[in-house]
């Protein structure tokens, strides 16, 4: 399933938000975005995942999602979403529930993804008990139970602490490597977007604009290895940024 | 580490480091500690039997007069009699039956208008100005009215107590909606919940805490209001007891009728706290 944005434009009240922006993004591919504070990056994933609306432009879907998805746009948040009153297993069963899944067929769901994510041991605890990794790594183990065709990804990292995000960096490269989904994955962190990004768009400052569009070809699971030949990438990037960075930082923020 | 992968890193590894203090070297002072909530059990009970104690001794000295303060033995003794007459149970049980089922209904349509407040615009938009309105005023004002239209027995005396608890949990319900976490609700939405599963699964417990603490006020004006409500028309109930106990001046009764109430009000809050420690042990 392949997601095309069609220039895509947004204004909240008076104030340009997001301004012709148009990319792909195929099956099977990581899609990283990133941007100075307050470009839009976060807003044009909401729009993605069809919980905003843009002033104009279009969002389409091509083709159709893999057969058993029950949520083929799916989130991980920044804050990680979980509720607080439910145990792991209950985050997960949440989702599951509205779609008719209880009982042993939700059982085998939950068992299977908490695997996948190295959360088995975990099942019965409640949020308040795990650490920040395992938080979000109990999202994505929820963001898998639907079965997504693409993973909407906003600064899931980003609440992290520096060890925790190199870890869960590696087990993401290792599911994608696994699975093959497809991701938008926004960051501001350049770091991420070169070890995860097949194509990584840079956007401009408010009001957001393609930059730019990076390929890395480089196989995702050799990155870590060969983390010296992307240093180049990962400076151009900065000083592609910079500038706007800069800018940005100066700005009165007044729009979220 | 070894020396030779060592070489390789650009950068010299050691595990340990030879330190010498310098002579003038002197502790750094401690300046922590302190601003810390230690538990002590056996205070609260103390402070209640000095007082009582010194209170008894002031009266059995004759320093605290007979006719400005009963002394807590003859509020007891007073307390006895309603026990070897039986009567306590006649004014427990019509107080109870009272509070109960005022502060039930009226809490009841309280998480019920709450709910419909924080959920709907329309409903804010319209409910919310009268609840505001409607909120300051003294039930107790209200009390000859709740007579005209319900009747001076017990239909009167559970409105007053329904109405004074319905407001504060409204603005409680409605207060613990708003405040539940909108990323949460949004990720429901990313989801595809449905409407009525987000608000049976994220907004209602999302909004508990905020609820459970509306009762623990809600309760304590019921008991308030119970006092009132039994001015007008009550032969039986504990605040009626108080207030024949006043016209008399019979302040060893008062007392008795005014500790009662306050055990009252203690084994309500004890009640709730166990209830938020059953339904909130999600949080830290």
């Amino acid at each position: 399933m392949d997601i095309v944005v069609d220039n895509l434009s947004h204004r909240y009240g008076q104030t340009d938000v997001l301004d012709g922006i148009t990319f792909e993004l195929k099956g099977g591919e990581i899609v990283c975005i990133i941007g100075p504070s307050g470009c839009g990056k976060s807003t044009l994933l909401r729009f993605i995942g069809g919980l905003e609306q843009p002033t104009s432009g279009r969002i389409l879907i091509a083709g159709s999602p893999p057969a058993g998805s029950l949520n083929p746009l799916t989130y991980i948040f920044q804050d990680f979403a979980l509720l607080p009153w439910r145990t792991v297993e209950g985050n997960v069963s949440l989702v599951l529930e509205d779609h008719g899944i209880k009982g042993g067929k939700a059982d085998a769901i939950i068992d299977d993804v908490l695997r996948r994510t190295k959360l088995s041991d975990f099942r019965k605890a409640l949020p308040r008990q795990l650490s920040g990794g395992m938080k979000q790594r109990v999202a994505i183990a929820r963001a898998l139970s639907v079965n997504p065709a693409v993973m909407l990804m906003d600064e899931p990292l980003s609440a992290l602490d520096s060890q925790t995000r190199e870890l869960l960096l590696d087990d993401l490269i290792e599911l994608w490597t696994r699975e093959r989904f497809s991701a938008c994955y926004v960051t501001h962190n350049l770091a991420e977007a070169v070890r995860l990004g097949h194509k990584i768009i840079v956007l401009s400052r408010r009001p957001g604009r393609i930059r730019q569009i990076v390929r890395i070809d480089m196989p995702l699971d050799e990155r870590a290895g060969r983390i010296a030949e992307l240093e180049t990438t990962q400076r151009h990037l900065w000083n592609l940024m910079r500038e706007e960075a800069r800018a940005a930082d100066m700005e009165l923020s007044d729009v979220a | 580490m070894s020396l030779e992968t060592a070489n390789t890193l650009h950068a010299t590894t050691t595990s340990q480091e030879d330190v010498v203090a310098p002579p003038d070297a002197r502790p750094v002072p401690f300046r922590g500690g302190g601003f810390k909530v230690r538990k002590y059990r056996l205070i609260s009970p103390l402070v209640f039997i000095v007082l009582i104690s010194l209170w008894e001794i002031g009266s059995r000295t004759g320093f605290i007069s007979s006719i400005a303060l009963p002394a807590p033995s003859e509020a007891f003794r007073a307390f006895q009699d309603l026990v070897r007459t039986g009567m306590l149970w006649t004014h427990l049980e019509a107080s109870l039956y009272r509070l109960s089922v005022g502060w039930i209904f009226g809490s009841a349509l309280g998480v019920a208008v709450g709910l419909t407040i924080g959920l709907f615009s329309l409903a804010r938009a319209g409910m919310l100005p009268i609840v505001s309105a409607l909120f300051p005023i003294p039930k107790i004002a209200l009390l000859p009215l709740f007579i005209v239209w319900f009747g001076i027995g017990e239909g009167s005396k559970v409105a007053t107590i329904l109405f004074g608890t319905f407001f504060p949990t409204v603005i409680a319900t409605y207060g613990g909606v708003d405040n539940v976490d909108r990323n949460l609700i949004r990720m429901g939405q990313s989801f595809g919940l449905s409407w009525f599963s987000i608000v049976r699964k994220i907004i209602i417990p999302g909004a508990l805490p905020a609820i459970l603490s509306g009762f623990r006020i809600s309760a304590s004006i019921a008991i308030v209001l119970l006092v009132a409500a039994e001015m007008i028309g009550a032969q039986y109930g504990i605040g009626a007891y108080i207030l024949m106990a006043g016209a008399l001046f019979a302040t060893d009764q008062l007392i008795a009728g005014v500790a009662m109430l306050s055990i009252l009000g203690l084994t309500v809050s004890w009640l709730i706290g166990k209830a938020e420690q059953y339904f909130l042990n999600w949080r830290t």
